[in-house]
């Protein structure tokens, strides 16, 4: 499908097999890409909330979150702007825990990650369950800084990298798919890097 | 944070073959390309293209560029690529591409860093980043609208200014970080909230375009200024090479 271009041959002849098709290694880069302002956010008057189809709604305090047990995630993220970063590490709370504490109701099918900033993201729930997703304070051993989403963000690093909510400030358990920020400017609703669901009808 | 004036857009976007017709250099490091599209679909200020490189053996690069010129129905656009050292697509663009080739794109992507060309807005750029505020920028002044927007420019030099000779007139203004002319009573200087506070007005959108540090600390200077968060729309250009 792709014609071939008139003298490209292209650089990385040794594509590392961890990079998915048309990303890059950004290396040393952490590139940082959002839309709005960058948010001043304290970690004194810093939420975190389960609601939506759940049987308690539930809210934690940053001290109360990070009291919680820890879960480590250990490997690549992929921003749909084709760069790659390969070996983070990343700290934080499972979402399992948190969705375990506020108990899921059997309706529920999707949700949407919020932000203190108002951005919006969905995903389908069976992404950030089974040990798929987090919300994270730490990268690569120090804590998170506010232009990669600090204090906390979301972290779904099987898919897109916009999924991962900078500044999360809640997951809404829905009984459908509503579709989020990115996704209403044209995104693809799922965002799975393997099969370049890079735009609506990839 | 605004959303985009609540429109939905989510049809397919194919790639398609756009001819080279010309190319032209903004600065010794940026070059313009002007594309023909064979299934034009206008665009709004502020959109952006992705671009993309097959090599023999179906290895693809691609990369996003925002669009230069104006909407129009030409069928027709310019896309302004800065070269950066190493960076895969943008030196085989500068150094292989000429007039007649055919580049795969597909878009226009994006509509949140839009202006729909009715709204007072200030547009702050900083290198690269002016390229979508010029599609902004050139059209207000082709509707005789520049009267709705306010635009400051921030370059590292004259020699280093994109589309310095277009950029002069009401209303915007250029800034230079390391030197500037010397009749320009400023002087060389980061951009200040001196700079910025003649540009703020009530009830205007502003769009910031740069490298990440130039965006926030566009976005600081602006808060001191006393513009609210809610109204700052930011496109951070990354180092995507």
């Amino acid at each position: 499908m792709a014609t071939v271009t008139r003298g490209f041959f292209g650089r990385r002849r040794d594509r590392d097999p961890r990079l998915p098709p048309g990303q890059y290694d950004a290396r040393d880069e952490w590139p940082v890409l959002h839309a709005e302002a960058t948010p001043r956010l304290a970690t004194d008057r810093w939420t975190f909330t389960v609601s939506g189809l759940v049987d308690r709604e539930t809210t934690w305090t940053w001290d109360e979150i990070r009291a919680l047990p820890r879960s480590r995630y250990e490997g690549d993220i992929h921003c749909v702007t084709t760069w790659s970063k390969l070996g983070m590490t990343f700290d934080g709370v499972a979402v399992d825990t948190l969705l375990a504490a506020a108990g899921v109701q059997p309706a529920a099918t999707h949700v949407v990650a919020a932000s203190h900033t108002g951005y919006t993201t969905n995903l389908p729930l069976a992404d950030v369950t089974d040990g798929k997703a987090w919300v994270v304070w730490d990268a690569d051993g120090r804590p998170l800084t506010t232009e990669h989403g600090g204090p906390a963000r979301l972290l779904v690093p099987h898919l897109y990298f916009w999924k991962s909510a900078k500044w999360v400030s809640e997951l809404r358990l829905l009984d459908h798919d509503e579709p989020g920020f990115w996704e209403r400017n044209g995104y693809h609703d799922r965002g799975d890097p393997w099969k370049e669901q890079r735009y609506q009808g990839d | 944070m605004t959303t985009s004036a609540g429109t939905t857009h989510r049809r397919t976007l194919r790639w398609q073959a756009a001819k080279v017709l010309s190319i032209r250099d903004e600065t010794p490091t940026a070059r313009t390309y002007r594309l023909l599209l064979p299934e034009p679909r206008r665009h709004l200020a502020g959109q952006h293209y992705v671009l993309r490189l097959t090599a023999p053996d179906g290895y693809t690069a691609s990369r996003s560029y925002s669009v230069a010129s104006a909407p129009d129905d030409t069928g027709e656009i310019e896309l302004t690529v800065e070269r950066l050292v190493g960076g895969e697509v943008s030196e085989y663009l500068h150094e292989v591409v000429e007039p007649g080739d055919e580049i795969e794109v597909r878009g226009p992507i994006g509509l949140f860093f839009v202006w729909p060309g009715d709204r007072p807005a200030l547009l702050v750029g900083g290198g690269s980043g002016v390229v979508p505020l010029m599609a902004m920028l050139r059209l207000a002044r082709r509707d005789g609208r520049a009267d709705l927007l306010r635009v400051l420019v921030s370059a590292r030099s004259p020699a280093e200014t994109y589309y310095a000779d277009e950029l002069p007139g009401d209303g915007v203004r250029v800034v230079w970080t390391r030197s500037a002319p010397p009749e320009d009573p400023r002087g060389a200087g980061r951009m200040t909230v001196a700079d910025l506070a003649p540009l703020v007005r009530a009830e205007q959108d502003v769009y910031i375009c740069g490298s990440p540090a130039f965006a926030d600390a566009a976005t600081e200077r602006l808060r001191e200024a006393g513009v609210p968060d809610g109204v700052i729309r930011v496109e951070r250009f990354g180092p995507s090479g």
